[in-house]
């Protein structure tokens, strides 16, 4: 019987941490890269409803948001149960639409303003009623591109 | 004499990173906003002249009540043969065929003499419609151009119009003149009865 050699003293090199900050460092980067921060607290309830027609929003910058929906639950004592605006975040009237773009419109530079878009963020319970309300005051204020946020759908071919 | 510094530790850059990395990951929203992208028509000016007539041919109205439930050229509809239909409605048909709207022959880049549709389909809701279906619908719209310029695309240019619209600009506007987004939307009326 062969005997085995005595490694006792030999000790396997530790695997050396020097490049784990690299790595954590590669992985920081991507997500503040990718990392939108949520500029505004909702204070409507949203469920987007469902399309397959979708086109992605390209320049956040460009993109200012209307939200529609209840007031979510916490505040629902105060403000009912109605269908309620939001702008920026607060609760807000249809007549305060307009001001809200035309401000938001003046931080764009020029020559980008033709590219302004607006994006209605609407719960999928909610009536058309202020939905159209707010459609006509963008038209007023001549903010006429308009997305209608959705989730996106499983297209299934008819 | 120079004393040396001695050199800083490296050691914890690792959990310092580590900290930023978690805080990111915590913030992030990593959902994408997309949604359908209309286009609102221009405020009508006071002295506006009343806007030619459509011959009715040419018109697929599609109404929805506050019930939700549509009626489409005045019969009761459904969302589940909509897209199929206005496909149908807007495919030009030669030579002219009363039920379909009519064709206007044009001159296009690229695609060359096209008889284009003058089709329109026009979409009313009610105040109390709910956004869901109101989206449905406007959703199945879009689908229906979509194919339609799907089709054409593939035709001339041998792929679909996403594609095209990628990689070749000006081919696609060709592409969206033959198919338009003829969708337009009615001012809204109270037809329901409650809000």
């Amino acid at each position: 019987m062969a005997k085995f050699k005595k490694e006792g003293k030999k000790k396997l090199p530790a695997v050396s941490t020097a490049s784990l900050p690299d790595i954590i460092f590669m992985l920081l980067f991507f997500f503040m890269v990718s990392t939108v921060m949520r500029e505004v607290t909702l204070v409507v309830k949203i469920k987007a409803p469902e399309a397959s027609e979708v086109q992605k929003l390209e320049d956040k910058s460009l993109v200012s948001f209307i939200y529609i929906g209840k007031p979510t639950s916490a505040l629902r004592a105060k403000w009912g149960e109605a269908d309620r605006i939001q702008l920026n975040d607060a609760f807000a009237e249809v007549n305060q639409v307009r001001d809200f773009i035309s401000l938001k419109v003046e931080k764009i530079p020029e020559y980008k303003r033709k590219k302004h878009i607006v994006s209605m963020k609407v719960d999928e319970n909610s009536k058309m009623g202020i939905v159209t309300d707010v459609k006509q005051e963008l038209r007023k204020a001549n903010a006429l591109k308009i997305n209608y946020s959705t989730r996106k759908m499983a297209v299934e071919e008819k | 004499m120079v004393r040396e510094t001695p050199e800083v530790s490296a050691g914890s850059t690792a959990d310092i990173a580590f900290l930023l990395l978690i805080f990111f990951l915590v913030t992030t929203t990593m959902d994408v906003d997309s949604g359908i992208v209309r286009k609102l028509p221009p405020p009508l000016p006071k002295d506006a002249p009343t806007p030619p007539k459509v011959k009715k041919r040419n018109v697929y109205t599609v109404l929805i009540n506050s019930r939700d439930m549509l009626l489409v050229n005045g019969k009761v509809g459904s969302l589940d043969y909509l897209r199929k239909d206005v496909k149908e409605f807007l495919t030009p048909h030669v030579p002219d065929n009363p039920q379909y709207p009519e064709t206007e022959e044009t001159e296009l880049d690229f695609i060359g003499k096209y008889n284009k549709s003058k089709g329109i389909v026009s979409m009313q809701n009610d105040r109390g419609t709910s956004y869901k279906t109101y989206i449905a619908v406007q959703n199945e719209l879009a689908a229906a151009v979509r194919e339609l310029r799907d089709a054409l695309s593939k035709q001339y240019f041998g792929m679909d119009f996403k594609t095209l619209l990628d990689t070749d600009k000006d081919k696609a506007k060709a592409i969206q003149k033959a198919v338009p987004m003829a969708i337009s939307e009615a001012e809204p009326v109270n037809f329901g009865g409650n809000k």
